[in-house]
């Protein structure tokens, strides 16, 4: 057989140039929605134990919007919430009225026993981080430590769902952080939430890994393509209402990445409106996280945390 | 306290192009060094950033390289090579860029796949002292394969050469010539040093002879591809919901349109069954009621009639439907830690579609590095590219790779991985059920009590009779996970409307080949949990009869719909309950039926 034969694969794209039913009709955020969208609802096709990781930030709060627009309304898992009881304050009120407003599920878990033993910040940054986020997400994610629900009423009361979460969706971005470019769509992880990095399975075409050993899990990241500003973009062009930290309201200054009080610090910035934030990171070239004091720490912080389970 | 901010004002944002390139060659061609001039040369880098991988550099006593600025993680710096295809984002005048730097390891080829996969154009290297090499040839070879057409030769490290205008036209015909067996043509061949900067973004003097595009022009110069509105409608279903929460009854299919446009009041056909109904409306949350849905997007369609609809199922118009098949012929290249072998089942996934299938026949093995074909085999080994007859269990909607993109692509799963990929070249005839043989249950030495003994357990048929929406497959799924992490002996079989006869007094046969697949497996004393579907000719009280296994326990579940019920069910469900919530509750049922020994 002359192997020239079977590579003739595709069409001269030629020849679809000037063909007006060709015209494109998606902007770049259409796509990553749909993209996204896509990603979503393969997740919950896919696994039974599924929840979505909420921190109320901006990212996750798109997240959350992708997924009502997915589910045509619905937010159809619970909202994983971690409580390092360090939040700024006004954050958790912001999660409880949203749970009332969009009708979600919301479940959150914290470190009690290291809360008990006084853990905070002064320990050491990434100390403080690995007890209460990485150590209070595994067990909230597999089960071990009390997942608490959001009531209708505002009360808080233990989740009768003890079994692990199989599939657990992430609003990690590429653009992030230097070992976030590095993820798939759909990431296993083993046992111990450790992610092996230097081999991860092959991911093309919108197949993701859904077969997974017993004891693993999947996490998925339908935002992975996103840039800060496509974020803020889309904030604006969806009106999805966001928590008021990011902006400047008279202070002259405003949080662009908003985490635990004592280790996140608000940047100078006169923003008031999504206008005012987009127009200024098109103008900045200075590190998202360059609020976050855990990542100065060490220049690998947040790979190692992201190894052992951070998100 | 008020703690949120709805945007306001009509300000458009001007949305700018995006496009997503690839970056590929041979290792140590220098693809990365290319990235982090490409990035530092158009202001895409964060001081902060730079400065950060100074200090690493510093701390590890290096000298620092543009090539740091990608190989951001620790285990890579270690090794000195590119592992995974990382993201990186800049921009020129005309659009917004995020480049793929692949490796050209021979080790990562999975990442450099699911890297180029995701790409609408691919910058190939090529080291001017090395010239054409293995992976050079291989990676053209899988551009072509993954259907990336816009290509930009870069030939690097010029200055090793001192620009000698030779040494390029010689890498430029003879790389011609083998891309031109591919059908590729390349959009331009460009010397450059990256390491220097050369012809990356800046035009130099170093090359006088040369008067074609730097780098950046070069990329600048690739064209958006076009979304295939015009063509004819391809929707394969991704899922099907009725939520049946906050008075929302609506029932919805669900999936991402490949090609074609759908309006409402469109008539619409499901392949591979054939049903037809009309659009009612187009679903959407927060956009109004749109009238009409396009490719590209990911949306949802309630139907005239309520017709039987399954994920995998590809919504299309009569006039233009895709071809249905359970045999292909097809192109594909093996990542698969054990190789590709003749006789073995896979998991084939097209689109939404996912079922198992028997590599039949391998046509011819093809050495990608040389493009020569190396005779007949019967496995492809890891990293090969061959031509394979492929034979499907349940026949799928598809489209050949010259006709559509989505729904010609395929990827084959052994066991938990993603082991391949390929495209669809033709479909065949099926050849009759010789299949069939395989799978009848024949009595060995080792009895079915034997094996009960060792599994620890009985032999148990669960049946699971479904409603419209699947929740029964739901259920099933469920069940089977936790009967697994039990330590039982476990299978589902899903069986679909095409493996039953309808017999009379509503009775339900299975067709031989599932039948002698259930069996086998309840003849080897594993729980089998099948699966009857919902069919609108399925009269509701039917029982699933398996002749010959009445010894073996069994167990019926039924979604009751319009209330037709059966004596032989042990649990009637209503269908508006959660499915994934019963399985705790059936597992009590079962009771004594999943006793460990």
């Amino acid at each position: 057989m002359d192997p020239t034969d079977r590579m003739d694969f595709d069409r001269d794209p030629g020849d679809l140039a000037g063909d007006p039913g060709y015209a494109d009709r998606m902007d770049h955020l259409d796509r990553l929605e749909a993209q996204s969208v896509y990603i979503l609802r393969e997740a919950y096709k896919n696994f039974k134990n599924l929840c979505m990781l909420w921190s109320i930030g901006k990212d996750s709060t798109v997240m959350l919007w992708l997924a009502r627009k997915a589910f045509f309304g619905h937010v159809p898992f619970p909202l994983v919430h971690i409580d390092t009881t360090f939040k700024i304050p006004s954050m958790v009120e912001y999660r409880d009225r949203m749970a009332r407003e969009w009708n979600l599920t919301i479940v959150f878990g914290k470190n009690e026993e290291a809360l008990a033993q006084g853990m905070n910040h002064t320990r050491g940054r990434l100390v403080c981080c690995a007890a209460l986020k990485t150590s209070a997400l595994k067990a909230t994610l597999d089960g071990t430590g009390t997942r608490y629900r959001v009531m209708a009423d505002g009360s808080y009361v233990p989740d009768a769902n003890r079994e692990p979460y199989t599939g657990v969706i992430v609003g990690a971005r590429g653009d992030e952080e230097g070992s976030r470019s590095k993820e798939r769509y759909f990431s296993p992880r083993g046992v111990d939430n450790d992610w092996n990095l230097d081999d991860q399975p092959p991911e093309l075409w919108n197949q993701f890994k859904t077969d997974f050993a017993p004891g693993t899990h999947i996490r998925i990241h339908p935002i992975l393509d996103w840039s800060e500003v496509n974020i803020w973009e889309y904030i604006q062009r969806e009106k999805i209402p966001i928590i008021d930290l990011y902006f400047d309201r008279g202070e002259g200054r405003r949080y662009r990445s908003i985490g635990c009080g004592p280790c996140t610090s608000s940047i100078a910035s006169c923003a008031r409106s999504t206008e005012e934030i987009i127009h200024e990171l098109k103008n900045t070239n200075v590190a998202e996280r360059s609020g976050r004091a855990q990542d100065q720490e060490d220049p690998h912080a947040m790979e190692k945390l992201r190894r052992d389970g951070y998100m | 306290m008020s703690t949120t901010h709805t945007p306001t004002g009509t300000g458009e944002i001007a949305a700018r192009e995006q496009m997503n390139i690839v970056i590929v060659g041979h290792v140590d061609h220098g693809k990365s060094t290319l990235v982090g001039r490409l990035l530092a040369d158009t202001g895409a880098i964060d001081p902060a950033k730079i400065e950060k991988i100074r200090r690493i550099c510093e701390q590890q006593g290096k000298h620092f390289e543009y090539s740091f600025l990608l190989d951001a993680l620790e285990a890579e710096q270690a090794q000195g090579i590119t592992i995974d295809a990382a993201r990186c984002f800049f921009k020129s005048a005309r659009r917004d860029y995020i480049i793929i730097d692949a490796p050209g390891h021979i080790e990562f080829l999975k990442n450099m796949i699911t890297g180029a996969a995701r790409a609408e154009a691919a910058v190939l290297l090529i080291d001017a002292a090395e010239g054409v090499r293995e992976n050079s040839r291989r990676h053209g070879y899988l551009l072509s394969l993954l259907g990336i057409k816009q290509i930009v030769v870069v030939v690097n490290k010029m200055d090793r050469v001192d620009f000698d205008a030779g040494v390029f036209e010689t890498i430029r015909a003879e790389y011609t010539a083998f891309l031109e067996k591919l059908n590729v043509r390349p959009a331009a061949f460009i010397p450059v040093s990256a390491l220097a900067g050369d012809f990356v973004v800046e035009r130099t003097a170093q090359a006088p002879w040369y008067d074609g595009p730097t780098v950046l022009q070069a990329v600048d110069a690739f064209d958006k591809a076009p979304r295939p509105e015009a063509r004819a409608l391809r929707m394969p279903v991704q899922d099907i919901y009725r939520f049946n929460r906050l008075g929302d009854t609506r029932r919805i299919i669900a999936g991402r349109i490949t090609q074609g446009t759908v309006h409402v009041g469109d008539e619409i056909m499901f392949l591979p069954g054939g049903k037809r109904t009309r659009v009612a409306s187009i679903e959407a949350f927060s956009a109004g009621t749109p009238t009409q849905a396009f490719a590209g997007q990911s949306t949802g369609i309630t139907m005239a009639e309520e017709i039987y609809v399954q994920r995998g199922d590809v919504m299309c118009t009569p006039a233009d439907p895709p071809r249905v098949s359970d045999r292909l012929r097809a192109n594909l290249f093996w990542l698969g830690r054990q190789p590709l072998r003749r006789g073995r089942t896979y998991k084939l996934k097209l689109s939404t579609y996912s079922g198992l299938c028997e590599l039949e026949q391998i046509v011819d093995v093809i050495d990608a590095s040389q493009l020569a074909p190396s005779g007949h085999r019967d496995r492809v080994e890891r990293h090969e590219v061959a031509e394979v007859i492929l034979r499907l269990r349940k026949p799928l909607a598809c489209d050949l790779s010259h006709e559509a993109e989505d729904t010609a692509r395929f990827v084959l799963v052994d066991a938990y991985d993603l082991a391949g990929g390929g495209i669809v070249r033709d479909v065949l005839d099926a050849s009759g059920d010789d299949a069939t043989a395989r799978w009848t249950a024949e009595a060995g030495s080792i009895d079915r009590p034997l094996r009960e003994a060792k599994n620890g357990h009985r032999a148990l048929l669960v049946v699971i009779h479904d409603d419209m929406d699947q929740n029964g497959q739901a259920l099933a799924g469920a069940l089977e996970e936790s009967l697994w992490s039990s330590s039982h002996q476990v299978f589902r079989v899903a069986l679909a409307k095409d493996d039953l006869h309808k017999l009379g007094g509503g009775q339900l046969e299975m067709k031989t080949i599932s039948f002698a697949r259930t069996a086998a497996l309840l003849n080897a004393g594993e729980i089998v949990i099948a699966t009857v579907p919902w069919a609108e000719e399925f009269t509701h009280h039917e029982v699933l009869h398996v002749p010959g296994l009445d010894s073996v326990p069994r167990f019926q579940v039924r979604f009751a719909i319009g209330g037709g019920t059966s004596e032989a069910d042990d649990w009637v469900l209503d269908p508006a309950q959660e499915p994934r919530a019963l399985h705790d509750d059936i597992k009590r049922r079962l009771g004594e039926h999943l006793r460990r020994a």
